[in-house]
């Protein structure tokens, strides 16, 4: 018997290596679990019953491109659209035998942070099905910490993997900004998207991220990688400087018990040999929620004028002349929050306007990247609570915009510099996992695999939920 | 600023969205309050300092100039909500 819940990917890895499962089983044993839990916390959009590699299986958000498998980024405008090619990251999924066990539910265009702006109905959080498994990979990480899936990718624009990895107690990487290709990803916000891997234990991540990086030619955001992606085996912090900055860990909107959890890890930090020290970064968390929300909608604004009713997605059947389509198609395909990051961020270009808003969001994005790498100096890492709250209630916030937004305020300024995040699991507040989320240097992510995988091991965190242990 | 009904309709213009009466109270409203929360980055004197358009030192990013497949004609059309033998079709334009 297959126990999806605490099989890791690098066991079923083993499983299949070593013929004790095939494929087909593997794929298979997922499949059931999914019929049997899916139902209450709608993880997927689309499920794949049959089996369709050679290795073991994953899950995909659908944002990413899946040939001959319908992709709807979780939006109305997008229904019944079917790729007719593969995202890079989809395709090297493939080419490593991994077999697709369907697409995961995710905001409306990966706008939100809670999962319940997509047109296709919430994900619910596997540890309290009350609440929200936050977004907008709500469905990717859901489904890793339900079971339903080994691992699974994700992606990122101002903390859609690593909110969600953070609110589901599940591993969730934003890589450094141009190692992942976006060819055949749905675009949000180009300067900031990254595609990004969700598992159960540190060395997953490390290991679906080797799988999925490096140059892509039809991608010229793309960089190789500068290192060989390491599986993390260390222990010990020893030799490590690990930053503690004040505005990220003192921030009044972060909750009492997240702060707890969070400071016991640093202390753990010290007891594996680190070297902890205060620091500051007097802008990020304090200018970085407006400068991401100028920023991103406004690209946002441009990546959907695609959505016209033209070529494919949705087209409003009772339009009389062209202008009367575009305009009727886009009001009817796109839901509340597509709607108002398209108008901010139309306005914040408009004539008149461009140089107070977008022109200086992007001065307020250089000041970041230098407030970070000077920090990068002193420290080899940077620690604070990924998600400044648990898991809030479905409905909580869905009535106020702007309170949704705070739920990334703690994971956007890291964003806005293009530098990797992880958020590994710290341990429980109010019964609901907490996430510790680790900043580091551009292409640092070695470093911080070894630093979650330290602190993974010395926290001994259980990532299953406790009502489905 | 607040943004007006003017403004709003010009916008919602400008970005091709017809918006109901109804969804323009409740958008307009949002709007300002997304605006006003925004508008925080203008305390910031960064004379001098240069935007970022992108977070890395990319300086053009050239590929061999090698010819790869394309989509077919056929696939390019699979999604079409109307197709008219190899053309997408559109309803006219207005006058």
């Amino acid at each position: 018997m297959i126990d999806t819940l605490r099989l890791t990917a690098e066991d079923a890895l083993g499983l299949v290596e070593r013929g004790e499962v095939s494929s087909a089983e593997l794929h298979e044993a997922y499949v059931a679990a999914i019929a049997g839990r899916d139902p209450e916390l709608h993880c997927y959009l689309r499920v794949l019953e049959e089996p369709n590699g050679t290795s073991i299986p994953i899950a995909l958000k659908d944002v990413i491109g899946t040939k001959g498998v319908e992709t709807t980024a979780g939006s109305k405008i997008l229904q019944g659209y079917v790729p007719v090619y593969d995202s890079t990251v989809a395709a090297r999924c493939k080419a490593r035998g991994l077999s697709l066990l369907g697409k995961t539910n995710t905001d409306e265009f990966a706008m939100g942070s809670s999962t319940e702006n997509s047109a296709y109905g919430p994900t619910r959080n596997p540890w309290d099905p009350s609440r929200v498994p936050g977004g907008s990979g709500g469905g990717s990480a859901a489904a890793v910490s339900a079971g339903l899936a080994p691992w699974a990718l994700g992606s990122d624009t101002g903390g859609s993997i690593k909110q969600p990895s953070a609110l589901c107690g599940n591993v969730g990487l934003r890589p450094t900004y141009g190692t992942v290709s976006r060819y055949g990803i749905v675009a949000f916000a180009s300067s900031l998207d990254q595609v990004g891997p969700v598992a159960r234990t540190v060395r997953d991540c490390a290991l679906l991220y080797s799988i999925i990086s490096g140059r892509d030619h039809s991608d010229s955001t793309t960089v190789e990688l500068p290192y060989a992606v390491e599986l993390p085996q260390a222990e010990d912090l020893k030799g490590l400087r690990v930053g503690v900055p004040r505005e990220f860990n003192e921030h009044e909107a972060i909750e009492p018990g997240v702060r707890e959890a969070v400071q016991r890890a640093i202390e753990l930090c010290r007891v594996l040999g680190a070297e902890v020290g205060e620091c500051s970064l007097p802008h990020a968390v304090e200018y970085g929620m407006p400068c991401y929300y100028l920023i991103a909608p406004a690209e946002a604004s441009s990546n959907l004028a695609r959505y016209d009713g033209v070529r494919y997605g949705y087209r409003s059947p009772s339009a009389a002349d062209r202008l009367e389509m575009y305009e009727r198609t886009r009001d009817e395909g796109f839901g509340d929050e597509p709607k108002r990051r398209i108008m901010v961020g139309t306005y914040a270009l408009s004539a008149g306007y461009y140089d107070a808003y977008y022109g200086q969001a992007q001065k307020v994005r250089t000041l970041l990247i230098r407030e970070h790498a000077e920090q990068f100096e002193r420290f080899d890492v940077l620690v604070s609570p990924t998600s400044p709250t648990v898991a809030f209630q479905l409905g909580a916030r869905t009535a106020n915009p702007l309170a949704m937004y705070l739920s990334d305020l703690l994971t956007i300024p890291s964003c806005l510099a293009g530098l990797p995040g992880l958020s590994v699991p710290c341990g429980l507040s109010e019964g609901l996992p907490v996430g510790l989320q680790l900043i580091g240097p551009q292409f640092s992510e070695n470093t911080l695999f070894r630093v979650g995988h330290a602190l993974e091991r010395a926290i001994g965190f259980d990532g299953v939920p406790e009502r489905l242990r | 600023m607040a943004i007006d009904r003017e403004q709003l309709l010009h916008v919602a213009h400008l970005a091709r969205l017809e918006l109901p009466e109804e969804e323009l109270e409740r958008l307009g409203a949002q709007l300002n309050d997304i605006l006003a929360a925004v508008s925080k980055v203008s305390e910031l004197d960064l004379a001098g300092v240069p935007p970022t358009s992108h977070p890395l030192d990319l300086v053009n990013v050239w590929d061999a100039d090698d010819p790869r497949p394309c989509l077919t004609v056929e696939e390019a059309l699979a999604n079409a909500p109307q197709r008219d033998g190899d053309f997408f079709r559109v309803p006219p334009a207005g006058s």
